[in-house]
């Protein structure tokens, strides 16, 4: 009698799932992330969740966040890059030597506002070339991923030293620290408006999506379930907002911003940071990538040739040009994040990015790409990226040996890959 | 009755392509007509499956050449060989498991929205119409393909060769992995593109599909074609006997 009944409710609930057409992986991460993230609230007496820890773990986890997005499509075509983080080195090497050396020398100095643009240009350009040479290497040279970029991996972080002598190259220029994390941030009124423009686009895309499917004549959800996720979209959305809104600015640093313009900080004044520009260009970075491996041609080649590659080509589909492509594109996300990990630290260290390659390969797979290609999902990677993030984090807050923090992280990679087996083969699902 | 008093749709002329010194297809010369079905028999190895591959655009030849309409072309790649209305529906069925079956469908050439991004919406639609022709059955639109069973599959395969308004077509052992109710949908859509003036080129092992389905039908043996006959003309027994001695019957020659 119990259990028939205990079925039953079961029951309900997946078919809830069902309808509102949930990712029930999605969940899984989602219910791992929240669950981290209470376990470590309890820990540390509430520590954890509070809006200055939350803002710090979304600003630490973008430069990795970054790169595990084009990651996903790299392995989705069933390659690796080993060489990320030492590309990353490279990349953000070459945008301090611009700032430091290169620019100065042709007459434009610190300060000017050509400085950033043109260094992050120059980086930009610099990851693309040397990621599609990589591509090339693998798709027209038939050289393995893991060959090419296990070299690469020791090339790049030792072009990084030797462009820079090894030395910790800063302060790079103002305009480019801010795009780190906590040295620019939107504010509230700004963070407020991105807010609700972001609820509007995704209540405008679920209906868009609806409209669709009834001018095709398919089936679609029931209105409450899209009322619903548009519900749980806003919340989510606006939930982010208010808790980057809620951290605010220490008031010595503002008195100090005052004292700076030559004014006297009124009594009681307070200023909230709001979303980061680091966290923003992530954001803008996981759309785009969305886009890209769902809605484009190129994504559609990309997840067709890591399924079969065989019947890709024969297809039409060019592969070695899809593969230059893909790592073209890790290559420019590459110095993205090199560009946000440098600006955070406000200067190039030799050491930047060091074992960044293997935590972006851990966030994509926690994520749920599958290493056998064909799976993946750019979200999932940002989700993992986030709980990795999160573990370190916390164990270092609860005060965990360092070495107990890496052995930990170690451990829930391979568990969190296990765990995914199992539920496939428990689904029968892809 | 075939005409074949006209230019043939598709003929391969000399084609030999060999592997590491191994001639897999030595000097063949092959033809087919508009609305005609031309069975490829032959043994494993016999070299037939790559012949057919260099006119799908999947092996380069060595040597030869092949007409289309009686024009010279030049077949580098799948793309080409679509190019000219060829399409193939290979043994393995060539899709990708991960993807559904409009993606499958419309692989490697999308329809897209104004904005150039892929229009799924439009292509699950025509995947929709078609599949209510061929497999009235087949309802599974949203899983991927990996999800279907072998005869779901099939029609995928065949969907995508037949949309596109094909004009020869390639089967490789299409019914191989089919059961018998999904051989029989076969063979009638067989008969229903003849009808429409498509040019089938069919490989298959099973003797009696040959005989049903076929009007002529070419045997080679270790990459040299044995001959080819009219089906009418020959029984069972010769064209076995074609295949395992490699001897041409008697009264055939067509």
């Amino acid at each position: 009698m119990a259990d028939a009944s205990a079925s039953g409710t079961s029951i309900g609930r997946k078919n809830i799932f069902k309808t509102l057409e949930f990712d029930t992986r999605l969940l899984g991460m989602v219910g791992a992330f929240v669950l981290v993230c209470i376990v470590f609230n309890v820990l540390t007496e509430g520590r954890f969740l509070t809006p200055r820890n939350i803002f710090n773990l979304t600003i630490q986890t973008v430069s990795v966040a970054i790169m595990a997005t084009g990651m996903v499509f790299i392995i989705v075509t069933r390659h690796i890059d080993l060489s990320v983080g030492a590309l990353l080195a490279t990349c953000s090497a070459i945008m301090a030597m611009t700032q430091t050396q290169f620019l100065p020398s042709l007459g434009i100095d610190y300060g000017s506002p050509l400085m950033a643009p043109v260094a992050i240009v120059i980086g930009l350009l610099a990851g693309g070339l040397i990621g599609a040479f990589h591509g090339w290497l693998v798709g027209y040279l038939t050289i393995p991923a893991f060959i090419v970029t296990l070299g690469g991996f020791l090339v790049w972080r030792n072009v990084a030293w030797y462009l820079t002598s090894g030395q910790t190259i800063g302060p790079l220029d103002d305009t480019f620290q801010k795009l780190g994390g906590i040295g620019g941030t939107l504010g509230t009124t700004a963070s407020w408006i991105i807010g609700a423009l972001a609820v509007a686009a995704a209540c405008y895309g679920i209906l868009q999506a609806r409209r669709a499917r009834i001018a095709h004549e398919f089936p679609v959800k029931p209105v409450w379930a899209e009322a619903t996720l548009m519900a749980l979209a806003a919340a989510l959305i606006l939930g982010f907002v208010a808790t980057l809104n809620a951290y605010s600015v220490p008031t010595r640093v503002l008195a100090r911003e005052f004292e700076a313009r030559g004014e006297v900080m009124p009594e009681g004044f307070t200023q909230g940071y709001g979303i980061p520009f680091s966290v923003l260009i992530l954001i803008a970075i996981a759309v785009v990538m969305t886009v890209v491996a769902r809605r484009t041609r190129l994504g559609r080649y990309i997840f067709a040739t890591g399924g079969n590659p065989d019947a890709a080509e024969l297809s039409g589909i060019n592969t070695r040009l899809l593969t230059v492509k893909v790592f073209a594109m890790m290559g420019v996300l590459c110095a993205l994040a090199g560009m946000v990990a440098s600006a955070r630290l406000s200067f190039h260290s030799n050491d930047i990015g060091t074992l960044d390659e293997l935590r972006v390969i851990a966030a994509a797979v926690i994520g749920g790409t599958a290493l056998a290609g064909g799976i993946g999902t750019i979200y999932g990677a940002i989700l993992g990226a986030l709980i990795m993030q999160s573990l370190q984090s916390g164990m270092a807050m609860v005060g965990v040996d360092a070495p107990f923090q890496n052995i930990v992280v170690g451990g829930v990679l391979v568990l969190a890959v296990l765990i995914d087996i199992i539920y496939r083969k428990r689904t029968g699902d892809v | 009755m075939v005409d074949r008093s006209g230019t043939p749709l598709v003929e391969m002329r000399d084609v030999s392509v060999s592997f590491g010194g191994i001639k897999a297809v030595d000097h063949v010369t092959i033809d087919l007509y508009p609305g005609e079905v031309v069975g490829l028999l032959g043994h494993n190895g016999a070299g037939k499956s790559t012949l057919i591959k260099c006119l799908s655009g999947a092996y380069k030849m060595d040597a030869g050449e092949i007409y289309v309409d009686g024009k010279l072309v030049d077949i580098q790649n799948p793309r080409d060989a679509r190019g000219h209305n060829i399409e193939t529906i290979y043994q393995t069925l060539a899709l990708a498991d991960n993807l559904d079956a409009a993606s499958n469908l419309f692989l490697g050439r999308e329809l897209i929205t104004p904005t150039g991004l892929v229009d799924d919406a439009r292509m699950e639609a025509e995947t929709r119409k078609i599949m209510a022709r061929l497999n009235p059955n087949f309802k599974k639109f949203n899983a991927p393909v990996k999800a279907l069973s072998g005869g779901q599959r099939q029609s995928v395969a065949i969907a995508r060769a037949v949309y596109f308004n094909a004009r020869i077509l390639v089967m490789d052992e299409p019914t191989a992995a089919l059961g018998p109710q999904e051989t029989q949908m076969v063979a009638e859509l067989i008969e229903q593109l003849k009808a429409q003036g498509i040019g089938i080129f069919l490989i298959e092992h099973d003797v009696h599909s040959v005989m049903n389905l076929c009007d002529r039908a070419s045997v080679m043996k270790n990459g040299q074609l044995v001959g080819t006959v009219d089906v009418d003309k020959v029984t069972d027994e010769d064209i076995l006997s074609m295949i395992i001695l490699g001897k041409r019957p008697e009264v055939a020659a067509s």
